[in-house]
């Protein structure tokens, strides 16, 4: 480009002429690459999924346009029902307990002055190990006969319990993984909301008599909104699709009454495992619709209302 | 005085009772690492460092592929990492600092697409791979996440601060290209940026679990989570020797975040707060 093309082309405004718009090409090429591979890996799969799940297919033999069967079949299939209820009961059982935890420990990070760096990186390992490997360290302190729990609980007089091969054991189990591992990451994302609150509304409130809960509720948490939506809204995206996990504790069965079964394990089930494309596909549409869904309610319940920024 | 320093102590004391809470599961598993799968069957458990690790991990590589499975997980997330860095950098340095017809559209639909599940795309995609012939290629796992909208979008929030539009004509003016710009003038500006988004792509890629797991469909040619995965369900009794493994596949991940961790935590909050 020369060396004034690049300005003017800043410059330029109204309606752009053909000619004009292939003077951009340099900025079309510079974006291609993620639309590019978008609309190949990303949108054309979409749309076939679409079409997919009013089909029947196994993969080898014709499909079969079967229109709403694989929808009809999925609201009366009580295996999904299961994974949705597990889906959501870990979900909650695994995001409440995490951020509460980390606003906790973030308010108390805030107001400690030495080794803070060392707390948050420390803080933030569990966040960036290989989960199939914490996937099975967690199975093994959990295992029944020679698990660190059972341990523990036996030292305590209390008798071994079977983890692994019982429903609310298998949640249990899993939902403190995810506590483990999103704690610390939740921790930071408040103590950078923490100090981003100005100093001055903490001491108007201790001139205007505020005790420290009172500051709480009506200063910190308020200020802290837009961040706890943030935490929110990725934890929902995230625990929605929990699948290694579920998968590597209790395998693709989901365990004991299926108590493990989520979502998207299920999905990987009947793509993959049962070779039933057209009914994964009907799957998966549901999994895209409760994302949606879940973020909606979010962000209604935590932008509330009159608020639009 | 010291009623202050007993507040400071027991804050320090629920912090680091916290500290050693995360950092367990690494202590646990160093000691099954080193001690055979019987001392840690005992009751009550060992709880000290063995002197059987080169065993276990000798089981380890008779077991599983280990070594061809790490080397391919390498590839692929060193590949993915720098992919994205570049394409990612430079879409986000064009949206932040251009204007052009259809800005504003194009990036909306980046945006939207950050609400896509990955699932909505797995079935057909696994097609797309077999029509390609990618199926059991690790190209399979690099080329589709080569560029992706989380990255252009974090990048340009850091470029429209960052970079003053003056600089950008200034360059312009001395004869730098549109990509002369973007190597010369916003690259080695977005330093940070870019080691954040380079950590955050190569632990992603070096942890994928699901999408590997099915595309790679040949046992001696899977990466290092699958490898695991696999030692488990085999060998799952044998606590020592997966523990071994699973230790093992974290150590990349360990150095990679203790070289960058600086970085990399200033980085992941920073964008929460101001998103």
């Amino acid at each position: 480009m020369s060396a004034t093309a690049a300005v003017r082309t800043r410059a330029v405004a109204g309606a752009p002429t053909r000619r004009r718009i292939w003077s951009y090409w340099r900025f079309y090429l510079a974006l291609s690459p993620f639309y590019v591979l978008f609309a190949v890996f990303g949108l054309y799969p979409m749309l076939s999924t679409i079409v997919l799940a009013f089909q029947r297919w196994d993969g080898l033999s014709a499909r079969k346009f079967t229109g709403l069967d694989n929808f009809a079949f999925l609201v009366r299939d009580p295996t999904f029902w299961q994974a949705l209820e597990n889906t959501v009961v870990l979900f909650l059982m695994s995001t409440v307990p995490t951020l509460v935890i980390a606003l906790l420990l973030a308010v108390m990070l805030q107001s400690a002055v030495r080794f803070t760096s060392v707390y948050r990186i420390a803080y933030f390992i569990p966040n960036v190990t290989s989960l199939v490997a914490m996937a099975i360290f967690f199975s093994s302190i959990f295992s029944t006969n020679f698990g660190l729990v059972n341990a523990a609980l036996r030292s305590l007089g209390i008798p071994q319990q079977d983890w692994l091969g019982q429903p609310w054991g298998i949640k249990i189990a899993i939902s403190t993984m995810i506590v483990w591992q999103w704690v610390g990451y939740n921790t930071l994302i408040y103590l950078a909301g923490l100090q981003a609150i100005p100093k001055e509304q903490y001491e108007a409130a201790k001139v205007d008599g505020a005790g420290p809960v009172r500051t709480l509720f009506s200063i910190t948490l308020p200020q802290l909104r837009p961040v706890v939506l943030f935490t929110v809204i990725m934890s929902t995206i995230g625990g929605l699709q929990t699948f290694t996990e579920p998968q590597v504790m209790v395998g693709n069965s989901g365990g004991t009454g299926q108590s493990g079964m989520t979502v998207v394990l299920f999905f990987y089930r009947a793509a993959f495992l049962d070779n039933d494309y057209g009914y994964a596909a009907a799957i998966a549409l549901s999994i895209f619709l409760l994302v949606l869904l879940f973020t909606a309610i979010n962000w209604r319940v935590f932008r509330g209302r009159g608020e639009d920024r | 005085m010291t009623r202050i320093r007993w507040r400071g102590l027991a804050l320090h004391a629920v912090l680091v009772l916290a500290l050693l809470v995360f950092l367990f599961p690494f202590v646990w598993t160093i000691i099954m690492a080193t001690n055979t799968t019987a001392d840690i069957y005992r009751f009550p458990p060992k709880f000290s460092f063995g002197g059987h690790f080169f065993d276990n991990v000798r089981h380890v590589l008779d077991n599983v592929a280990f070594f061809q499975s790490m080397a391919n997980t390498a590839v692929v997330a060193i590949s993915t990492t720098l992919l994205v860095l570049f394409f990612d950098s430079l879409a986000a340095f064009t949206f932040a600092k251009f204007r052009f017809p259809g800005r504003n559209a194009l990036f909306v639909i980046l945006l939207a697409t950050m609400l896509l599940p990955a699932q909505l795309a797995a079935v057909p995609q696994f097609q797309t791979m077999a029509l390609l012939g990618w199926v059991g290629s690790l190209k399979a796992l690099i080329i589709p996440g080569a560029a992706n909208a989380f990255g252009i979008f974090w990048m340009r929030q850091y470029f429209r601060s960052s970079i003053h539009d003056e600089l950008v004509e200034a360059a312009t003016l001395d004869g730098c290209g549109f990509f002369g710009t973007y190597w010369h003038v916003a690259l080695p500006s977005a330093r940070p940026a870019l080691a954040f988004l380079g950590i955050f792509t190569f632990v992603g890629s070096w942890n994928d679990y699901m999408w590997p797991l099915i595309v790679l469909t040949n046992p001696d040619h899977v990466t290092l989570q699958v490898a695991l995965s696999t030692l488990n369900r085999a060998h799952g009794v044998d606590y020592s020797m997966v523990m071994t493994g699973a230790l093992l596949a974290m150590i990349p991940l360990v150095i990679v975040f203790a070289l960058f961790a600086r970085q990399f935590i200033k980085g992941a909050t920073e964008g929460a707060v101001r998103g």
